[in-house]
C-alpha cells in the first residue's frame, strides 16, 4: 500500500532519554565469579543470610542454561564481560537526605522529568531512584513512616528490616526459579522494598525510576512489595538509559505479596533505549514479575506500557492462591524499527472463584516483532475460576509482526475460560478518513493508537496515563492534543 | 470556488477519470450522477487529497489556489469537507473527541480560537437536534456498531459543526430509508447559504427531491458527457443511464 513508506518516517523514532552522566562511577571489575559476590555482598555490609542466598542462587545458576524458547533471536550475551556492580562513587555512604544527593545526580533525574526534590515531586507521589545498581534517593520517607509504610532501598530494607526480607524474598521467585532470576538472586545490587501494614490505604502512589548509566554494566535490581491485610498500594516504576552502541542486559526480578483483602496496583512505563533504527545497542529487558495473592479476597494488577528496550521478555503473573482473589494484567507493548518482545502473562487459578483478566495490546512498527504470550492454568481446586482474555494486535507497516502464543490448561470443570483475539492493520482510510477532517498525518496516528490502547491506559494512574501517551507518542512520533 | 480543467486520475494504474472539467461557484448545489463505476467517487475523494489515487494530468483551483497541492488536511483547514460513502470505525476513540479535535482544527484554520469542553457541548447538542441523533452518540467509538443511516447522519452532523466552504457529499443517500434520507437532506438543506456550495454525488435521482440541485453532471466512463439543470436529473430517472451512454458513445 502507498501510505506504508509515509508510516514510516511518521513512526521514526527519537530517544529523548539518550544521554549520560558523567560521574565517577565505583565499578567493580566485570566477570561473574563467587568473589564477586562477595564483594557486592560487602559492599552492601549485608547479613550472612543474604550472602548464603547469592551464593546458593550463584550454584544454581551454574547449572542452569538460558532459555531459548522465546520468540526472539539475539547473540549469546557473555556473562563474563559484565560489571555487575556499579555505583556512583559519592553515594558510597548512602545520603541521609536529599540535601546529600550528588547535584548531578539529582540534574539528571530532573532531565528525565523526574524532579526529586520534595517540595518539586509531583503531588501524591513518593519516588525511590536506583541509578545503575544503588538506590539514590527516596522522597516522602517520613510522611509514609508515620503511617507505618515502609518505602526504602532494597539494601536498606536489608539493614533495617532483615525479618521481613528474610520472611519474603524468594518467597514468590524463588532463588532457583528460571536462568535470569536466578542471576538476579546472585547478583542483584540494589532496588526497591515496599511495606503496607494492615489496614492501611497508601495515602500516595509509590514510584522507582530506574536508571542504567554506566557502560557494559547490567542492571539486576529486585524489587519486594508487601501489602499486609486489608492494605493497598500503587506503584509505578520507570526507566530510562543512555543511548549506547552494545546491548545492555537488564533482568530484574520483582516480588509482589497480597495478604488477605489486600490489593497491590503495579504499573509499569518501560522506556529503556530501544536500540536504534538499524537495531544497534538498547537494552536486554528480560525480567521475572510475579505476584502472590495469598489471602483470601487479595487482588493483584498489573499494567504495563513497553515502548523502550532492543528485547522485552517478561510476563508478570499473578499466583492466585486466596478464594475469591483476583489477577489483572493489561499490556500495551510497542516495537518499532528491530525492536522484539516477548511478553503477556501467567495466571495461575489455585483457590476458589479466583478471576483473572487479561488485555494485552501489541503494536508492531517498522520491522518490529511482537508476541503476545500467555498462560492461564486452572488447577484442581480452583471452583469457579474465570478467566478472560483479549489479545489485540496493531500493524502499522508491511515489515512487522505479530504472534500469538495462549497456552491453557484448565483441571477443574466449573471453571469458564474465554480468550478473543484480533488483529487489523491501521488502515489507509483511517488515516484518510481523520486527515479529511483537519488532523495531520501524525495526529491521525496517534488517535488511532491511543484509541487502540484505550482499554489500558484508562488503568494507569491518571498521571502517568498523560505520561504513557506522550511515549507512546514519540515512539511513534505523533503529537497527542 | 472551484474550478477543475482536464482532470485525469489513475487509480492503481489504470485511468478512471479521463479528463474532468467542472466549475463551482459560491452558493451552488451541483449534482454529479452516474452509474457504478463511471468515476464519481473518485472524483469526491480526488478532491478531498486521497493520495493513493494519481493526479496524471489537469488541474483544480480552489479559492485561487492549487488545491492539488496541498495534504488532506489542509484541504479540510481550508473549508473541504467530504461525507464519505462508507465512513471509517476508529475503535476506542469516542465520537465527541474526534468532532472537537476537527472542530478545533478547522477553528484554528480560520483564525478563531479554540473551544473548551463546555462551550464545544453546547453546540454540538444543538446540531445533534438538527440530526436527530441521541446524545448516547458522542460518547461511542467513531462510527464503530453504527447503522449505515447513523454512520451517514454522523458525517452530516461533522458537515454543520465544520462549516466548510465546499461540501462533497459522496453518495449519502446510498443505503437510506425515507426517513433518513429526509433527516440527512433536511440537514444539508439548513446549510445552504450563499456561500456555501455543495458537490452532491449519487447514483440517484432520489436525494435531489430533497436537496434540489442547481446544476447536474452525468459522468460516465470518466467523463462529464452532458450537464443540465434539475430536469436532467428527471430525464435519467425515467431513461437510465443507458440513455446517455448510446447518446454520447461513452461506456460505463
Amino acid at each position: 500500500m502507498a501510505a506504508a513508506p509515509e508510516l514510516d518516517t511518521l513512526i521514526r523514532q527519537e530517544y529523548k532519554q539518550g544521554f549520560v552522566t558523567d560521574l565517577e562511577a565505583d565499578t567493580v571489575p566485570p566477570g561473574l565469579s563467587e568473589d564477586i559476590i562477595r564483594l557486592i555482598s560487602a559492599k552492601k555490609n549485608e547479613p550472612e543470610f543474604m550472602l548464603e542466598w547469592r551464593l546458593k542462587a550463584y550454584r544454581q545458576w551454574l547449572t542452569m542454561a538460558p532459555p531459548h524458547w522465546a520468540h526472539v533471536h539475539h547473540a549469546p550475551i557473555d556473562y563474563q564481560a559484565i560489571v555487575y556492580y556499579s555505583a556512583p562513587k559519592t553515594q558510597k555512604d548512602r545520603p541521609k537526605s536529599l540535601a546529600e544527593v550528588d547535584p548531578k545526580l539529582l540534574e539528571t533525574y530532573e532531565k528525565l522529568g523526574i524532579p526529586l526534590k520534595e517540595r518539586e515531586a509531583l503531588a501524591g507521589v513518593a519516588v525511590d531512584a536506583v541509578f545503575d545498581s544503588v538506590s539514590v534517593a527516596t522522597t516522602f520517607k517520613e510522611k509514609l513512616a508515620s503511617l507505618g509504610i515502609v518505602f526504602c532501598a532494597f539494601s536498606e530494607a536489608v539493614e533495617k528490616h532483615p525479618d521481613l526480607v528474610r520472611k519474603y524474598l524468594g518467597s514468590v521467585v524463588p532463588y532457583s526459579d528460571n536462568f535470569y532470576a536466578t542471576l538476579n538472586s546472585a547478583v542483584f545490587s540494589d532496588g526497591t522494598f515496599v511495606y503496607v501494614p494492615p489496614g492501611v490505604r497508601c495515602p500516595m502512589e509509590l514510584s522507582t525510576y530506574f536508571r542504567i548509566n554506566t557502560a557494559k554494566s547490567g542492571q539486576f535490581e529486585r524489587t519486594l512489595i508487601i501489602a499486609d491485610e486489608g492494605s493497598y498500594v500503587s506503584y509505578l516504576e520507570g526507566c530510562s538509559a543512555p543511548m549506547r552502541d552494545e546491548n545492555q542486559l537488564h533482568a530484574a526480578v520483582v516480588e509482589l505479596v497480597a495478604l488477605k483483602n489486600a490489593k497491590i496496583k503495579y504499573s509499569t512505563v518501560q522506556n529503556w533505549y530501544p536500540g536504534d533504527e538499524q537495531g544497534r545497542g538498547g537494552i536486554y529487558n528480560f525480567v521475572t514479575k510475579r505476584g502472590a495473592c495469598r489471602g483470601d479476597n487479595s487482588e493483584i494488577s498489573w499494567t504495563q506500557v513497553e515502548t523502550g528496550s532492543a528485547i522485552t521478555w517478561k510476563y508478570p503473573s499473578v499466583i492466585l492462591q486466596g478464594d475469591n482473589s483476583v489477577g489483572r494484567f493489561y499490556s500495551v507493548a510497542v516495537t518499532n524499527h528491530f525492536q522484539q518482545a516477548d511478553t503477556g502473562t501467567k495466571m495461575i487459578h489455585i483457590g476458589r472463584n479466583t478471576k483473572s483478566t487479561i488485555i494485552s495490546k501489541g503494536i508492531s512498527a517498522g520491522r518490529g516483532s511482537n508476541a503476545y504470550r500467555g498462560l492461564v492454568k486452572i488447577l484442581k481446586g480452583a471452583e469457579g475460576a474465570r478467566n478472560y482474555t483479549q489479545c489485540d494486535s496493531l500493524l502499522m507497516s508491511e515489515h512487522c509482526a505479530a504472534h500469538t502464543f495462549p497456552y491453557i490448561e484448565v483441571k477443574n470443570p466449573t471453571a469458564i475460560v474465554e480468550h478473543e483475539a484480533t488483529t487489523s492493520r491501521i488502515g489507509d482510510d483511517q488515516l484518510f478518513y481523520l486527515r479529511t477532517r483537519g488532523l495531520t498525518e501524525e495526529d491521525a496516528v496517534s488517535m488511532i493508537v491511543n484509541g487502540f490502547c484505550k482499554e489500558v491506559f484508562k488503568e494507569l494512574p491518571m498521571e502517568f496515563a498523560v505520561e504513557a501517551q506522550k511515549l507512546l507518542a514519540v515512539s511513534l512520533e505523533g503529537a497527542i492534543g | 470556488m472551484l474550478s477543475i480543467t482536464n482532470l485525469k486520475v489513475n487509480v492503481e494504474g489504470k485511468p478512471i477519470l479521463k479528463g474532468i472539467d467542472l466549475e463551482v461557484k459560491p452558493g451552488e448545489v451541483h449534482a454529479v450522477m452516474g452509474p457504478n463505476g463511471s468515476g464519481k467517487s473518485t472524483l469526491a475523494q480526488v478532491l478531498a487529497g486521497r493520495e493513493q489515487f494519481e493526479v496524471v494530468a489537469g488541474q483544480a483551483r480552489y479559492l485561487g489556489q492549487d488545491l492539488l497541492a496541498l495534504k488532506p488536511e489542509e484541504r479540510a483547514r481550508r473549508g473541504i469537507f467530504l461525507a464519505f460513502q462508507y465512513p471509517v470505525e476508529i475503535p476506542g476513540v469516542s465520537n465527541i473527541y474526534l468532532l472537537k479535535s476537527a472542530l478545533n482544527a478547522a477553528r484554528l484554520a480560520r483564525g478563531e480560537s479554540e473551544l473548551d469542553a463546555m462551550d464545544f457541548l453546547a453546540i454540538v447538542k444543538d446540531k445533534m437536534k438538527l440530526m436527530e441523533m441521541p446524545e448516547e452518540f458522542l460518547y461511542r467509538a467513531v462510527n464503530e456498531g453504527f447503522s449505515g443511516g447513523e454512520k451517514k447522519r454522523n458525517e452530516i452532523l461533522q458537515l454543520a459543526l465544520l462549516e466548510p466552504r465546499l461540501a462533497i457529499l459522496d453518495e449519502t443517500d446510498s443505503g437510506l430509508d425515507i426517513d433518513a434520507l429526509k433527516v440527512v437532506a433536511n440537514g444539508v438543506n439548513s446549510l445552504r447559504t450563499q456561500e456555501r456550495s455543495f458537490i452532491v454525488v449519487t447514483h440517484y435521482q432520489r436525494l435531489l427531491d430533497y436537496i434540489i440541485p442547481d446544476h447536474v453532471h452525468v459522468l460516465a466512463g470518466g467523463r462529464i458527457v452532458k450537464s443540465g439543470g434539475r430536469e436532467l436529473a428527471l430525464e435519467l430517472e425515467e431513461r437510465g443511464y443507458g440513455w446517455i451512454e448510446n447518446q454520447t458513445g461513452a461506456s460505463a
